[in-house]
């Protein structure tokens, strides 16, 4: 970024585009050349910031101003004020909401300062379509250093002593993975990028994709030198076009530039990166399914043993790992096993990207190291519950995972503590609920999900799930008794215990969880026929209060199917049985008389 | 030999390495119970999806329940086939496939020969706990077999036996989740798709979700019919495996008592189609010999290796599946087909009956006969040659209807001149007799020697593809046999390619020959019982006095009255069709 | 079985396509994403056509094709509108507005409105959790949209 004298980095993340990102982009540039200022300041579009809430963002580089919320139309003043005249446009700094005063720097905001990205170090800081920015932030520095320096197994061992585990959800120790495959003899391997990413509310290897696409294949050719394989795959969500066109232009330059193609470095070594399509199907995040699915079948997932790294794409050896592990690689070996492993817990080493989002102020995409709190990642760099709600319950691990609660802020996260307390680390969803959502519903909610993306293989999958949801929907609608409860949770241990991939393995989990963390919601929902957070609609009745009614007649108006009834002046009753609880009088009553109960 | 040692339930047991624990605990008495597992032995039959989970066991040391169907033993593993979480499981996940099933067990046509019914009975289950929606798909009826997948268990067996065994490809599971099941593309009727009517499906399938169409009611139907001269003939293979049906020893032969039955059941003539396999004999092999000779001669044209063409299942497949190498098969009809052309004319102008008041019945260990009789080439102003195909299970449904204690039935002998048949056309009814039977004959006519040694071992066996050479005094003829579709496959490419050395192939769409057919006793796996069947075949051959096709004096009397001689003008008309290109082509 | 209709050019553009995958079945569901690109959805025609030329069964490619939520029989509305209901957005009420939706075109999710104006499709997370609920119609995002907005969303495209 020598050229130029100030950078303007605009996020090009989805979040941030879906917000008229490429209008900024396009006006900025249009007000630069109009004050004839094209040779001194550069545009940049750049991966994901992070910072979604208060996206778009608009970062200034060299004095690091942060705008938030940024709109097409701010570009002109922008331009005007803190390039040409130097100063500073505060109606878009960042305000804390505490202190109420402008933050300008994102170091200065809650929201970054008990991050630590690694995996996420360049997404926010380079241009993901220029091979050159990566390169001068050490880019390809430790594929060049591990395969002109280092025979394989030294490399490995440093992953093995980085501690580094597979962040897609698994946990399983990276390094180990690799020995495995590099230990198998066969005449052809492969290396697989896993970016299936597929669990709702999750979106961090998407971010890193469109932030940083160098960072992964660079890892997955150090892989490949260091599992003796010479093709990568990567297979991606083909409702990711961004994360798509950027990985096609990196693969491109990266060609162009000799790292990837044939002898690089002149070491004779050969690896090149070809991209495979997904097509909607979660299940294909697991690594049997996405190796089906890779050669043109279903993906449907077949027992292990074999293991991909004995058996896999083709049957050949496959070391599949996911975008986050991969990216976190050439860190490692540029910074060492030892500077690594002292970020984090006993077992689990480094950082962890997590999507962190519903019912809190700062929804966005963070890094933390392992072992820091939910309270931390809730509160401190999530500003808390939106709206002054109570926090209620936090859902880790997608539909793979369970609910925790209040009681579970403190624990420092990590795979094992998170699995000890009924849910998982997954790859990073981190869904916040507060106290108006009805953990039942969110129960169903997830077997929902899991019912729609069960590939149908194996029977307690297949059939059991459904039976779960079936189950949940009967309570959800008043229609539950205390067997159905007895009932959902041996089911539930079965579906668990029987199921053939992890999907079924795990699916259970925020029934169990719930169940173990909300009994009592569940309870009231059986034995009194209520929904305690108001959710359930079929449970929940709207009244009228006698005493702030003042008889408008607006309720009686709006309501569909006629069920509000009484005199002009006088106070209005809703005749529970014709009541179809679409809330169209609730939200019109000025007067705050309605209430749900 | 590698071998790992461990425990289970308590014993312990010593395996070769690579051994599941299903089978491990087989060799101590420890029957695991299993539904979607099915292995045929000496076939390349195996499905193991690990999809169903009934065998699921418990393993110390593991987080979940393993599959023992698909899971190795190791060393020192301590393995549990009976604990209570097992238990619970099992009848859990059995519940929950029952929660998906209709429960109409009383009037299926599987009932009380169906995998699910008595494993739900060996498990004792008696109540549902989790009832919900049930997934229901669209009904397909084909002539031969009948799709109610309402009843699909998922287990796929059908899907290996149509793709890897057959290399058929019809069917596929579609859709995901609780919608998904097995069907032809776009869930088109069996009729529309390139099905072969081969119905391994419908041997494998646990369930009442694939059948045979039942025509019993439609031949009791005609047998009532004062009008109606009905006369049915029997397949080979079907008098070495309607025993077990009534619960006798898998290859107990029951020619006599399957005459006296069908007797008793009120058919006016009984048949046997193995008079028309002597038939086929000597037409094709008289085909056989004349493409040879013409070969010898130097023609280039001829078409050489000849194939066999008794079997509708494959004269489907290379139908849609090689149509460029329709002219390389016999022309000769099946000897089903040859029957019902000579039962139509010969014999129905012996009976003074117009052929419209007769009725040809077939008792075929096949489906896809089912399909051959309605094809439109074999009818006569929309009058059949053989008007109804049913299977050997229908005919033993039709027994019991009758209340024939068929086991105390004296045996019976077949009606002349359509009941006479040699060792030959027994044979017919297992892997590598047709050729067998050809060679016997085209040996004695080619050479005009006495042919002396006449059971050919090299011929005979289980072995998907098999190769012989046998002197015809001093001209070495080379033979291939293949059995299941996806061996005749292969045999196709290396024609198609030009490097089949083979003078004449026959093939047998189902594994095992007409023995293994689609519409045979179910064998539920036990491949032990398609290799009795086999040996009863045999055996048959081996105790009758005349083992050589052109030795059958009807048959010799019906050139001499009727035909004239072996692929001559009559045979032609009568005896030999042709093949259509069922390719689907794109239409621009 | 009726035999396969396809304009000329289109299928000369998909044997094209096939070829350049090596007509390796493989590489089925690559060629899938081409073809529906191509036609917008897969028709069975089509299905046929990839069969032939990859030579693998239709079955299989149908099996395929029901298997993955991403390809379509049906042909989309000239508006596809998307719900995402990845959790976030469930959270904060993208069910109320997929109901709103359904309300106004009186269509279920995965179908097309009669006119083939709009079809409604459920997507899980576009990633933009920032911004939830979240639509997007064809191309265009919509963030934070409520259930009173919808009626003027569809309006947009009348």
């Amino acid at each position: 970024m020598a050229k130029y004298k100030n950078h303007v980095l605009v996020c090009g993340g989805t979040g941030c585009r879906a917000s008229q990102g490429e209008e900024i982009v396009y006006n900025l540039n249009r007000v630069i050349e109009e004050n004839g200022l094209e040779q001194e300041v550069q545009v940049v579009r750049t991966g994901c910031f992070g910072f979604c809430e208060k996206g778009p963002v608009v970062k200034m580089v060299p004095d690091n101003t942060f705008y938030v919320q940024v709109s097409p139309d701010d570009a002109e003043e922008i331009v005007k004020e803190h390039l040409v005249k130097g100063r500073q446009v505060e109606r878009l700094l960042y305000t804390d909401p505490e202190t109420k005063k402008h933050v300008s720097e994102s170091k200065n905001m809650g929201f970054y300062k008990k991050q630590i990205r690694i995996a996420l170090r360049n997404c926010g800081f380079i241009n993901p379509e220029n091979i050159d920015e990566y390169i001068a932030r050490d880019g390809y520095a430790s594929l060049g250093m591990a395969i002109t320096e280092m025979k394989p197994e030294e490399v490995i061992r440093i992953i093995i002593d980085s501690g580094l585990r597979g962040r897609g959800g698994g946990g399983f120790p990276t390094g180990l993975k690799w020995d495995i495959t590099r230990k198998v003899e066969s005449d052809q391997k492969y290396v697989v990028c896993n970016a299936d990413e597929g669990d709702p509310g999750a979106f961090m290897d998407r971010s890193i994709l469109e932030g940083d696409p160098h960072s992964v294949l660079e890892a997955m050719a150090i892989n490949g030198y260091c599992t003796g394989a010479n093709q990568g795959l990567i297979y991606i969500r083909a409702e990711y076009p961004l994360a798509i066109s950027r990985l096609k232009i990196a693969i491109q330059q990266a060609r162009e530039y000799g790292l990837l193609g044939k002898d690089i470095f002149g070491t004779g070594f050969d690896f090149d990166v070809e991209l495979r399509y997904g097509a909607g199907a979660f299940v294909c995040g697991e690594e049997t399914s996405l190796i089906h699915s890779m050669e043109g079948l279903r993906g449907e997932p077949t027992v292990k043993p074999p293991f991909p790294s004995e058996s896999g794409y083709k049957g050949k050896p496959t070391n599949v790992n996911n975008v986050e592990t991969y990216a976190n690689i050439p860190v490692i070996l540029m910074k060492g096993a030892k500077w690594f492993s002292s970020i984090g817990t006993e077992k689990s080493k480094g950082t962890k990207v997590f999507a962190l989002a519903g019912k809190v102020n700062n929804v966005g995409l963070i890094e933390v190291p392992m072992g820091t709190t939910l309270r931390e990642v809730i509160f401190d760099i999530g500003g808390g519950i939106k709206d002054g709600k109570k926090f209620k319950a936090v859902q880790t691990g997608g539909p793979s995972g369970g609910c925790l609660t209040e009681k579970h802020l403190d624990i420092p996260i990590d795979y094992d503590n998170l699995i000890a307390s009924g849910s998982m680390m997954g790859s990073g969803g981190m869904i916040v609920m507060d106290e108006d959502d009805c953990m039942v519903s969110m129960a169903k909610f997830y077997l929902d999900f899991t019912v729609e993306e069960s590939c149908g293989k194996c029977a307690p999958c297949r059939i059991g799930n459904k039976r779960l949801y079936e189950m949940l929907h009967k309570i959800t609608e008043g229609k539950g008794t205390e067997e159905d409860l007895s009932n959902l949770r041996n089911l539930s241990n079965v579906i668990k215990d029987t199921s053939l991939c992890g999907l079924g393995q795990t699916s259970p989990n925020p029934v169990l969880s719930t169940m173990e963390n909300f009994w009592d919601e569940y309870m009231a929902h059986v034995k009194e026929d209520k929904c305690p957070a108001g959710q359930c609609k079929s449970l929940m009745q709207y009244i009228i209060s006698e005493e702030k009614c003042v008889g408008c007649t607006l309720c009686s108006r709006v309501c569909p199917v006629d069920a509000i009834t009484g005199d002009k002046k006088a106070p209005h009753v809703i005749n529970p049985t014709t009541c179809i609880k679409c809330g169209a009088c609730f939200e019109k009553c000025k007067f705050g008389a309605i209430s749900i109960q | 030999m590698d071998i790992v040692q461990l425990t289970i339930d308590n014993k312990k047991v010593v395996v070769e390495k690579g051994t599941t624990i299903l089978e491990a605990a087989k060799t101590i008495g420890v029957d695991v119970p299993t539904l979607c597992h099915m292995k045929l032995e000496d076939t390349n039959f195996e499905n193991k999806p690990g999809g169903c989970r009934v065998c699921v066991v418990e393993v110390e040391g593991r987080r979940n329940l393993a599959p023992a169907c698909k899971t190795e033993c190791t060393e020192g593993m301590m393995v549990n086939t009976h604990s209570v979480r097992v238990v619970n499981a099992r009848r859990t996940v059995m519940e929950l496939i029952l929660s998906d099933h209709p429960f109409d067990c009383l009037v299926c046509a599987k009932s009380g020969d169906c995998e699910l019914q008595s494993l739900a009975q060996n498990l004792g289950i008696r109540e549902i706990k989790y009832t919900g929606a049930k997934s229901t798909y669209k009904g397909d009826e084909s002539p031969a077999i009948i799709r109610d997948m309402d009843k699909c268990i998922m287990c796929r067996r059908c899907e290996t036996a149509c793709n890897e065994v057959q290399t058929v490809g019809v069917l596929s599971a579609i859709n995901r989740g609780f919608e998904s099941v097995v069907a032809p593309a776009f869930e088109m009727d069996l009729d529309h798709s390139t099905c072969t009517f081969c119905g391994q499906c419908v041997a494998v399938c646990p369930t009442g979700a694939l059948t045979e169409r039942d025509s019993s009611s439609k031949v009791m139907d005609a047998i009532v019919n004062p009008k109606k001269k009905v006369i049915v003939q029997t397949a080979p293979a079907v008098r070495a495996a309607l025993g077990e049906e009534f619960g006798m020893e898998a290859g107990t032969l029951v020619t006599g008592k399957m005459v006296s039955a069908l007797r008793k059941l009120g058919f006016d003539y009984v048949f046997d189609t193995d008079f028309a396999a002597d038939l086929t004999i000597m037409e094709e092999g008289t085909e056989l010999l004349d493409r040879l000779s013409k070969h010898l001669a130097g023609d280039k044209e001829v078409k050489l290796p000849i194939l066999t063409s008794c079997c509708p299942g494959w004269v489907n497949f290379f139908e849609h599946q090689f149509p460029e190498m329709i002219d390389i098969p016999s022309t000769a009809k099946s000897p089903q087909q040859m029957f019902g052309a000579i039962a139509k004319t010969y014999f129905a102008d012996q009976l003074k009956e117009k052929r419209e008041d007769v009725v040809v019945v077939s008792v075929m260990p096949c489906l896809a006969k089912k399909y051959e009789c309605s094809r439109d080439e074999f009818a006569v102003d929309g009058d059949p040659d053989v008007n109804i195909s049913i299977s050997t299970r229908e005919l033993a449904q039709m027994i019991r209807n009758a209340n024939l204690n068929f086991e105390a039935l004296e045996e019976d002998d077949f009606d002349n001149p359509l009941g006479e048949s040699t060792g030959a056309a027994v044979i017919f009814g297992t892997t590598g007799g047709v050729i067998e039977a050809a060679v016997r004959t085209a040996y004695e006519v080619h050479t005009k020697k006495p042919l002396e040694r006449l059971d050919f071992e090299e011929l005979r066996g289980m072995e998907g593809i098999r190769s012989a050479t046998i002197d015809f005094d001093g001209l070495p003829i080379n033979i291939g046999i293949a059995h299941g579709l996806g061996n005749a496959r292969k045999l196709l490419e290396d024609i198609k390619a030009g490097k089949s050395q083979f003078h004449a192939i026959e093939i047998m769409a189902c594994p095992g020959g007409c023995i293994g057919g689609g519409g045979q006793p179910y064998h539920h796996g036990n491949m032990e019982i398609l290799k009795k069947r086999q040996k009863a075949i045999y055996e048959e051959d081996k105790g009758k006095t005349l083992r050589k096709s052109h030795e059958n004096p009807f048959i010799q009397k019906l050139y001499a009255e009727f035909l004239g001689e072996p692929c001559g003008h009559k045979s032609h008309e009568l005896l030999h069709t042709h093949y259509y290109d069922k390719k689907k082509k794109v239409e621009i | 079985m009726a035999n396969i209709k396809l304009p000329a050019a289109k299928v000369d553009e998909l044997k094209e396509v096939c070829k350049k995958f090596d007509n390796d079945g493989g590489e089925l569901i690559n060629v899938l994403h081409a073809a529906q690109e191509m036609f917008g959805y897969l028709p069975a025609e089509v299905q046929e056509l990839v069969a032939n030329e990859l030579n693998v069964s239709v079955a299989h490619v149908y099996g395929v094709v029901t298997f993955y939520s991403f390809f379509s029989m049906i042909p989309k509305g000239k508006h596809p509108i998307s719900i995402c209901m990845g959790t976030a957005c469930y959270v904060r009420g993208a069910e109320k507005v997929l109901d709103e939706f359904k309300k106004h075109l009186d269509v279920k999710v995965g179908e097309t409105t009669d006119d083939g104006k709009f079809s409604i499709s459920c997507l899980r997370c576009v990633g933009a959790c920032g911004l939830a609920p979240v639509v997007t119609v064809g191309e265009r995002v919509y963030g934070r949209v409520a259930p009173e907005d919808v009626k003027g969303i569809i309006e947009e495209y009348l």
